[in-house]
């Protein structure tokens, strides 16, 4: 397959101004930069009807600067003209090093080392864009259908002045879409690196039966606390969670981790709990901003119980920690779940009276100390009675611990598990994402 | 003035749009960050590029480039062209370009000192003095300040004649103590936000915030946990602002209305027929739409599509009057709506959002207001935000709450929470107090694809009568 011009380019593109700005430091500094760039095409649905369309190219080169046992650092956009993109990045240079002079000294510094270099490009089989509008609502015909079609290239890469180089590529794109008969809705996203029109047919034709089941009476669901199945999706937004500081070595030292308790082993999980980052799914780069390489796996939570907290190397030099190849943020790229022992077929009746969340929404921390998390129920959401669906339900909010809903209150974890890749488009579009799988869920509480 | 002349890449795209526009936007983010007494962060981030619109066949269409080359722009257009050609066919509603009316005009911020003047020193000095004011007891075991200088410059060109040119300078400060002891912390925060110069860095009152977060945090750090049940609420401006920005300014959005923004933020419990009829609070709320508003964050003469921005009432007596839509959405709707279609930077089209919505304020003392409650909560500074995608279930936390006993302040409590349903809740407006304050924030996320954007909220202190309150499990 042939790889995609903007990616060549970007290549080309980047060794040449990286090049410029390491040739042009002075003896005793060290520099790391990083390259973040996408082509990409945004198609805006409402009402199976395009709302808006935007064609995106950008590129963006960040430069850290190291001097002195002090660190600035500075990102701009580049135009794709080596000539400027060379000059401006040199006046970057020269504003860092101005800003060295006059900042304090970074007790914390992570001195600049190779750590070795990867190259990988990965291409795809995406829509003209010209063909992209047919290709979408042409199955869609007849549907209340709102959502985001995003497909291009993406750029991650990294290098530095003591010769490490990352190169990362990919083509890729994704329809995140739901379905509507009225105010009632379904979920669905067709995320992939080659559009299969049967494949996205058969994706449209399962939403369009969840939705049909959503004709039955609507129930409303006194707060309280009940049996609950998440599925994967929602399981994924439960632990989502986790990347809000609960897994983050820096804020456990700064007294801000929900997961205080578990880290000071004064609370556990429930023993069905694997957690793991797994860049083995293949959704993101192993690399970090500082272009440091993470083992395949490394594993969170262990039978319940924390194995490791994610390091980065700045924490690692400020408490004393051993770092585990973690970004600046400390949150999971590629966080997996390990399925467990409960069959698809068996789900419903293994829930028995209670609700079936297919989604979450607008979660967050009701009491950090507690991990407790708040948010609402959305979308496919239904009162089951006996095994049997019995109707969609009223929304519903809910308020409750991890330290319950994974620890004690955990029943069983499904066989099946669904990969959740990223699709989020805040500034640029992102990689990584999750696997997981559902969970069955003792006395969920249900506040409002 | 950008490095470029516009008017070559517009007179290329009419030979295929019947109209055309191009906005250039310049950027630059320095972000300082000091913690426990030592530098965490020296950050600057430009951007600049340009978005370039087109209407073709009744539909507007987008391509970014910053490649700000003739030849870069002329290639973003014939981008837009292709693509805008092959969508046009299923657009959602047709436009024309009286949906660009042209527009000349200028903004510049009220700033006192210029912020490209202002010393990276000075900066640094007021946030080490924050963090070493903090540094009163042992179990203050997290001390962060930081601070985002922001400067913008956005010019918007048309092929109609729109020439308009805004320069914003905005200031986001954040100072947070951390208290912690056992497996208990408690963390207060103080925030200063909205278009100012470099007055703001004041190395005093940064070492008097400071001091008080801490002070605060370790009051927090003994407290009880708020008390659960039904009782009388009064919020803090700190949290009026996400009460509004949450429960007014969103529903309210027309676009989430007209059910564009419905697979990712959500749609709104707010119907087309409710403008003009709906009770959605007591007869003391009055909310407006103020891109005027001095200092305000989201302060602003021209919105994206060139529309001017004008002070409105949302909400008058109490009843819903007018939603959060730009030309486009009111085009749709049939609705009046405000000059809001913005975008968070050049390479996303811009979209209905939020830019200042105030509470106005009332007549009510704070004294007063405290005076009047036998038994409840004053609750100061947002911690915790949700609701559902109606915008009708919610539930906040705050990071400080007193006691209100017999009309007098009594004690602290940490882990406050209250939650309700946004049109009863509002209908339980008791009281809203005369001395306002503003506070914003620099990311509101929405849109696909999706885009943070600048808000500023102004309120008084108000009171709610009967809310559910609650504490934490700790």
């Amino acid at each position: 397959m042939s790889q995609s011009p903007f990616v060549t380019t970007v290549r080309q593109h980047f060794d040449a101004v990286a090049d410029c700005v390491l040739q042009s430091l002075l003896p005793r500094e060290a520099a790391t930069l990083n390259l973040n760039a996408e082509e990409t095409l945004f198609v805006r649905f409402n009402n199976n009807r395009v709302r808006q369309n935007t064609n995106v190219e950008q590129i963006a080169m960040g430069l850290q600067l190291q001097g002195a046992g002090r660190t600035a650092a500075m990102s701009r956009t580049l135009s794709g003209n080596v000539e400027a993109d060379c000059a401006a990045m040199l006046q970057m240079l020269t504003q860092c090093r101005e800003e060295l002079a006059v900042l304090p000294p970074d007790p914390h510094q992570v001195p600049v080392e190779n750590h070795g270099s990867s190259d990988e490009t990965f291409s795809g089989q995406l829509l003209a864009p010209d063909a992209v509008v047919d290709a979408v609502v042409g199955p869609a015909q007849g549907c209340d259908m709102a959502g985001l079609y995003a497909a291009g290239s993406i750029v991650r890469a990294n290098r530095n002045s003591k010769g490490q180089r990352h190169w990362f590529a990919t083509q890729t794109f994704f329809m995140d879409y739901s379905l509507y008969n009225g105010s009632r809705a379904v979920k669905g996203s067709y995320a992939g690196t080659h559009w299969e029109p049967a494949q996205w047919a058969a994706n449209l034709a399962h939403s369009k039966h969840l939705l049909a089941l959503m004709d039955k009476p609507l129930q409303t669901v006194k707060p309280g606390q009940y049996r609950t199945y998440l599925a994967p999706r929602a399981v994924a937004d439960l632990v989502g969670m986790m990347g809000w500081n609960a897994l983050s070595a820096s804020a456990w030292k700064q007294g801000r981790s929900p997961f205080k308790k578990l880290a000071d082993k004064e609370s556990r999980l429930s023993t069905q709990l694997y957690i793991t980052e797994n860049f083995g799914l293949g959704l993101t780069p192993r690399f970090n901003t500082l272009g440091e390489v993470s083992a395949p796996a490394v594993q969170l939570i262990t039978a319940g119980e924390l194995s490791t907290l994610l390091i980065s190397s700045r924490t690692s030099k400020e408490f004393g920690l051993v770092a585990n190849g973690a970004n600046e943020s400390e949150g999971p790229r590629a966080l997996d779940m390990a399925p467990g022992s409960l069959e698809e077929k068996d789900v419903l009746q293994q829930l028995g009276t209670g609700l079936y969340l297919s989604n979450l929404h607008y979660l967050n921390w009701s009491d950090p100390v507690s991990a407790r998390v708040t948010g609402m129920t959305r979308y496919a959401c239904f009162w089951v009675e006996n095994g049997e669906i019995v109707g969609p339900i009223k929304d519903m909010r809910w308020d409750e611990s991890l330290y319950d809903a994974l620890g004690d209150k955990l029943l069983a974890l499904t066989t099946h598990t669904a990969i959740d890749p990223a699709v989020d488009t805040y500034y640029h579009r992102a990689l990584g994402g999750s696997r997981t799988p559902g969970a069955l869920i003792d006395n969920f509480t249900f506040t409002l | 003035m950008p490095n470029f002349d516009p008017q070559p890449a517009l007179r290329h795209a009419l030979q295929a749009a019947q109209w055309a526009g191009l906005r250039y936007s310049r950027e630059s983010t320095q972000t300082r960050a000091v913690r426990n007494d030592a530098p965490e962060k020296n950050d600057t981030t430009l951007e600049e590029g340009a978005m370039c619109e087109v209407l073709i066949d009744g539909h507007f269409g987008y391509a970014a480039t910053a490649d700000l080359s003739n030849a870069g722009l002329q290639r973003a257009f014939d981008q837009a062209i292709a693509t805008t050609r092959a969508t046009a066919g299923h657009k959602v509603h047709p436009f024309t370009d009286v949906h660009r009316a042209a527009v000349q005009g200028v903004y510049q911020s009220p700033a006192q000192k210029p912020l490209a003047t202002t010393p990276l020193a000075l900066i640094t000095d007021c946030l080490l003095a924050a963090s070493k004011a903090m540094a009163i007891d042992a179990k203050v075991v997290n001390r962060s300040a930081h601070a985002a200088v922001i400067q913008t410059h956005i010019d918007y060109y048309s092929s109609n004649g729109t020439h308009t040119t805004q320069r914003f300078d905005m200031v986001d400060i954040t100072v947070a103590a951390t208290a912690a002891e056992g497996m208990q912390s408690q963390t207060r925060t103080w925030t200063h936000t909205g278009q100012f110069g470099g007055e703001v860095f004041d190395v005093a009152a940064f070492a008097q915030q400071g001091l008080r977060v801490a002070t605060e945090a370790l009051e927090l750090l003994a407290a009880p946990n708020c008390p659960s049940g039904t009782m009388d609420l009064i919020l803090m401006p700190d949290q009026m602002m996400l009460q509004i920005h949450e429960s007014i300014g969103h529903p309210l959005e027309l676009d989430r209305i007209l059910g564009d923004e419905r697979n990712y933020a959500g749609w709104s419990f707010v119907q087309p027929s409710d403008f003009g009829s709906l009770r959605y609070g007591s007869p003391l709320m009055h909310v407006t739409f103020d891109p005027t508003k001095q200092n305000a964050m989201a302060s602003y003469a021209f919105d994206d599509g060139g529309s001017p921005a004008r002070r409105e009432f949302l909400i008058e007596g109490g009843v819903l009057k007018r939603g959060l839509g730009s030309v486009e959405s009111q085009e749709r709707s049939g609705l009046p709506g405000v000059a809001n279609f913005r975008s968070s930077s050049w390479n996303r089209a811009p979209i209905d959002r939020m830019a200042n919505v105030n509470l106005e304020p009332g007549t009510s003392a704070l004294d007063d207001m405290i005076a009047s409650v036998e038994d409840g909560i004053l609750m100061s500074t947002n911690r915790s935000w949700s609701i559902d995608d109606y915008r009708n279930k919610f539930q906040f936390g705050c990071e400080h709450g007193r006691l209100i006993k017999n009309g007098k302040l009594a004690g602290v409590v940490r882990n406050p929470n209250y939650r309700g349903v946004t049109v009863d809740f509002w209908n339980r407006l008791g009281a809203v107090g005369k001395d306002e304050a503003t506070y914003g924030t620099l990311f509101c996320g929405k849109g696909e694809p999706s885009q943070v954007i600048r808000v500023g909220h102004s309120s008084p202190a108000c009171l709610f009568r009967g809310v559910e309150v609650f504490g934490g499990q700790s």
